[in-house]
């Protein structure tokens, strides 16, 4: 996040590069949702730097008319780290998969999320390796059949947003690709000082095709989805259903609302601060619950480099840098015609 | 000649030219401390001198077991001093261990004091000692001074009402003070240092300085019936100017920051614990107002990642660590020198493969620093002979990452890490700048993020710059224009200018010295890094005995310089000291088709002095 404000419209973030990706992928739809609300954001191209790590996802940065760097396999939070360190004043946006930031990258995710290193993270999950020709992922569900799992997977699956806020995020969102909800996610985003974690479902059309459709799809979405907005009940289909406390069991439940009056039905008002609820929101199984989706949790904390830098500034108060004054320090002597002098 | 004393009077000679001493103790005696503050002492009455520190690799080692022996060996003396000296005249051993695992290498003849207070039966059993051999006359070819230094050190720091434990830890003062005497040093800057290292525990102040007192007063005594006596080495006819001792870590920070200044940019330092490389991020934290941001990371790969970051937003970028660590920065390195960013990479090499022997030294990085990454991925690649060489040789490999855009490797080891030595300290306006500029506006012809200079470096251009945007990336780049770019001719001219970029580093290198002797003739001996103090040494006394040889030492270890070729061939034998298995010879094999023949060391140990002339006289025989 910076303080800068410059006008600019779409075409201003579109390179000169040809796109990619395979026709129909969900990346189509999240980069033009980036390329769309950079303008709304003020963000100045010129200060504004994607770095990305291996994946379909991670060749985002070539396609956005802005600094970028497209960096190694999972270590994108690592080289964003250091462009921030020297440079806070820049606006320092992550683009990650599930691979590359759960699986190979998974330490660098969990610490630049602890450390809370200003920066918009967006993990596009897919629930497989796109770019490798779709061995199943770190997120992919439990069966998951694949080249490298014809018998299907066995392993039980990351969830992402459960790893951000375990991490210590202070910012956790979904959104979907296709969504018209994804832009006031990211304005959320980059509106959070520090690291934004953002999980977008993202269609992977040739080796995952439709996989999140039990809750993407249009026609069923007021059912399958929960969209969150701070200080507004939780509500879900068309406000007939919404979201209570168990305080028997500790839970979440789904509750009917009878003639709008939620607050007779015990739904919670979504408060982006509440930690606890925002564990239960990232856990809650899809299928017994809708989909929890928009920003999770939103409660900012100081940043990476703000301390660094104030550490740094406070460390060297008073001091001049000398360097001739550097290199003699300790104990000296001087040799005067082959004698020592203390 | 590191052990010029002659002993065969059976006390040392009056007037030597330089001493060996070497303190071994438990590692929980603190003789790393004891050798250090004789260091600073030695240095302080203007003798020359080298140190070797040789340490477990365990933090606290079971206590009395051979294992756990740690050991700090210093030569010094009147003369130019290179190496830490072969065989001790001198060994202070604290308990049995120390004795057993020292005492063989101690010169025939040498002294030998033990603290006999430590000499009981467990402490004989652990070191595997069936009888005392202080008692049994199996140390009858050397010198032996026992007396109880526990006892002694109780004693004198009774009046403190320390407890019996806090009281044996000033066991390493009092043998410090016995050692003062004996080479006639001032104990006044043991005390201050000792004031103000326990400036919060005046009382641990006090005991600690009436050991050092009283361990000092011995001497006196002793010296009227024993083997001791008092020896005074003059100081060394060194350069006049300002002197300090400096040891490899902190000359290499030093020359970071310097380097980085003259570059007139930020440094900026991801790191991560290892040993013996950790120093130098201990010493570049406290740095800050020098523009120094240190940075400790999750891993090794995220330190130099995030190094490699910083240089993309225009500070230089630094990492250093030590063999396993590198190889897990080897992915990383390659996209520096694909996306052609300035990076420092410092090896400190120690023994391996694997996590090998941490606390020991080797250079078997060679391969790894030259070869070690995929694809066709060239590095400049420096090494420093000494911990005073590291300062010059961190500023060089800044500025060659700077005016050539690319990750440097600065290999440096654990011996020259830790080990100390006196150092002229430079003048800094002798340097000359550096400055970097970043591209701010686009060249005549347009912006061209891959377009090169008459060096092939390409332009620095820091995000922020408006108008300048570009993307890099670890994917092959097309020549100029930077775009992603697969295509068979583009990857061929690319992968030769990278290769010639780096190659031109020859140009802004000196041509080949030789060190010692004569261009050509009939043997050259070969070496880098921290070989240096006894090839030099091997070799000047193998010239004083009228031999033909001489004392090439590489700095620049890839690119080499232009001339070496040529110079190699002028002799009709050339022999590579190295402690590894032969990694510089094959390289001069290759690069020259010249007959290098290897000398191989890979104990973890520096080569003895001996064992270079011992070859030297072989390959002339
Ligand atoms: S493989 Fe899947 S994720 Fe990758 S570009 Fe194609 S559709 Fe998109």
């Amino acid at each position: 996040m910076n303080e800068m404000t410059k006008v600019t419209t779409l075409k201003d973030w579109e390179t000169d590069q040809e796109v990619r990706w395979c026709p129909g992928c969900g990346d189509y739809a999240i980069l033009k949702a980036v390329q769309r609300t950079m303008p709304q954001l003020g963000a100045d191209p010129a200060n504004t730097v994607f770095v990305s790590g291996i994946g379909c996802s991670s060749r985002f940065p070539y396609y956005m008319e802005s600094y970028g760097f497209h960096t190694i396999h999972g270590r994108a939070p690592a080289v964003a780290t250091g462009v921030k360190l020297a440079n806070p004043e820049l606006d320092v946006w992550i683009i990650t998969g599930d691979g590359d930031a759960l699986s190979i990258g998974g330490n660098h995710t969990m610490h630049v999320l602890r450390r809370n290193l200003d920066c918009q993270i967006m993990l596009f999950n897919n629930e497989i390796y796109g770019l490798t020709k779709g061995q199943y992922s770190p997120t992919s569900r439990e069966g998951t059949t694949s080249p490298s799992t014809p018998y299907g997977s066995v392993d039980h699956p990351a969830s992402p947003c459960a790893f951000a806020l375990g991490s210590g995020a202070r910012f956790v969102a979904r959104g979907i690709d296709v969504h018209k909800g994804l832009p006031d996610v990211l304005k959320a985003a980059h509106a959070h000082k520090g690291a934004a974690f953002i999980e977008i479902f993202q269609n992977c059309i040739v080796y995952n095709k439709d996989v999140f459709e039990e809750f993407a799809a249009k026609k069923t979405a007021a059912s399958t989805q929960l969209w969150l907005t701070d200080g507004e009940p939780m509500l879900f289909e068309k406000g007939e259903k919404g979201i209570a406390l168990d305080n028997e069991n500790l839970t979440l439940k789904v509750v009917n609302v009878v003639d709008g009056d939620w607050e007779a039905a015990g739904v919670i008002v979504h408060d982006v601060t509440n930690r606890s609820i925002a564990h239960m929101l990232v856990e809650l199984p899809f299928g017994e619950f809708p989909m929890a989706l928009g920003v999770l949790y939103d409660d900012p904390k100081p940043t990476f480099e703000s301390a660094v830098v104030e550490q740094n500034r406070l460390a060297s108060e008073g001091k001049k840098p000398d360097l001739q004054a550097l290199v003699s320090k300790g104990q000296t002597w001087t040799v005067k015609e082959g004698r020592a002098e203390l | 000649m590191a052990s010029a004393a002659e002993v065969n009077t059976g006390k040392i000679d009056a007037v030597p030219e330089a001493v060996v001493v070497r303190f071994a103790g438990d590692s929980g005696d603190g003789m790393q401390l004891t050798g250090g503050q004789f260091t600073l002492s030695t240095a302080l009455s203007g003798n020359d001198l080298a140190t070797f520190p040789d340490f477990p690799a365990e933090i606290r080692a079971p206590q009395g077991t051979l294992f756990g022996v740690s050991a700090f060996q210093i030569n010094f003396g009147s003369r130019e001093i290179n190496t830490a000296g072969d065989q001790p005249d001198v060994l202070v051993a604290m308990n049995p261990a120390a004795l057993k695992t020292n005492v063989e290498a101690l010169k025939p003849g040498g002294l030998i004091i033990a603290d006999s207070g430590e000499f009981g039966k467990r402490n004989l059993d652990k070191a595997k000692y069936e009888n005392n051999p202080l008692e049994d006359g199996s140390l009858a070819k050397w010198q032996l001074l026992s007396f109880d230094i526990s006892q002694l050190t109780l004693d004198a720091v009774k009046p403190f009402g320390l407890g019996n434990k806090e009281a044996l830890r000033c066991k390493n003062m009092w043998t410090l003070g016995l050692a003062l005497w004996m080479f006639d040093r001032e104990r006044q800057p043991i005390v201050d240092w000792l004031n103000q290292k326990f400036a919060k525990k005046p009382e641990i102040a006090e005991a600690n300085i009436a050991a050092l007192n009283a361990g000092h007063a011995y001497g006196e005594t002793a010296e009227l019936s024993g083997p001791m006596q008092k020896v005074h080495i003059p100081a060394a006819p060194s350069e006049p100017g300002l002197y300090r001792t400096i040891t490899g870590a902190e000359a290499i920070s030093l020359g970071l920051v310097a380097g980085t200044h003259l570059a007139d940019l930020p440094m900026f330092f991801g790191g991560y614990p290892i040993t013996p490389a950790s120093a130098i991020l201990h010493h570049l934290a406290r740095y800050k107002e020098y523009g120094v941001t240190t940075f400790q990371a999750e891993d090794e790969i995220a330190a130099i990642a995030s190094a490699i970051g910083a240089s993309y937003s225009g500070s230089l970028g630094v990492t250093s660590s030590s063999g396993p660590g590198i190889a897990l920065k080897g992915e990383a390195m390659g996209l520096a020198i694909m996306t052609e960013l300035p990076l420092v990479v410092v090896n400190s090499q120690r023994g391996g493969p694997s996590t090998g022997l941490p606390t020991k030294t080797e250079q078997s990085d060679l391969y790894q620093a030259v070869y070690g990454r995929n694809g066709d991925a060239p590095m400049p690649v420096i090494a420093a002979r000494s911990p005073a060489d590291a300062f010059d040789c961190a500023i060089e490999a800044v500025r060659i990452a700077v005016q050539y855009m690319t990750p440097v490797m600065l290999l440096t080891d654990g011996y020259i890490a830790n080990a100390a030595e006196p150092w002229a300290v430079p003048d800094m306006s002798d340097y000359k700048a550096f400055p970097v500029q970043h591209l701010t506006e686009a060249q005549d012809g347009g912006f061209k993020p891959y377009g090169r200079d008459e060096k092939l470096a390409r332009p620095w251009v820091k995000p922020g710059t408006p108008d300048l945007m570009h993307r890099i990336g670890g994917i092959e780049k097309a020549v100029d224009t930077g775009h992603i770019d697969y295509a068979p001719e583009n990857h061929q001219e690319m992968t030769e200018i990278r290769r010639d970029k780096v190659m031109g580093v020859a140009e802004s290198i000196d041509d080949q010295q030789v060190d010692l002797g004569d261009a050509g003739g009939k043997l050259a001996i070969v070496g880098w890094g921290s070989t240096y103090g006894p090839i030099h040494q091997a070799v000047r006394r193998a010239r004083e005995a009228d031999h033909n040889v001489s004392h090439i030492h590489i700095r620049n270890i890839w690119p080499m310089p232009k001339n070496l070729g040529e110079l190699l061939k002028s002799y009709e034998k050339v022999l590579v000291p190295e402690m590894n298995t032969g990694q510089l010879k094959t390289l001069l094999r290759d690069q020259f088709l010249v007959d290098a023949q290897p000398l191989n060391k890979t104990s973890g140990q520096p080569f003895l002095i001996a064992e270079i002339l011992a070859a030297i006289e072989e390959n002339l025989a």
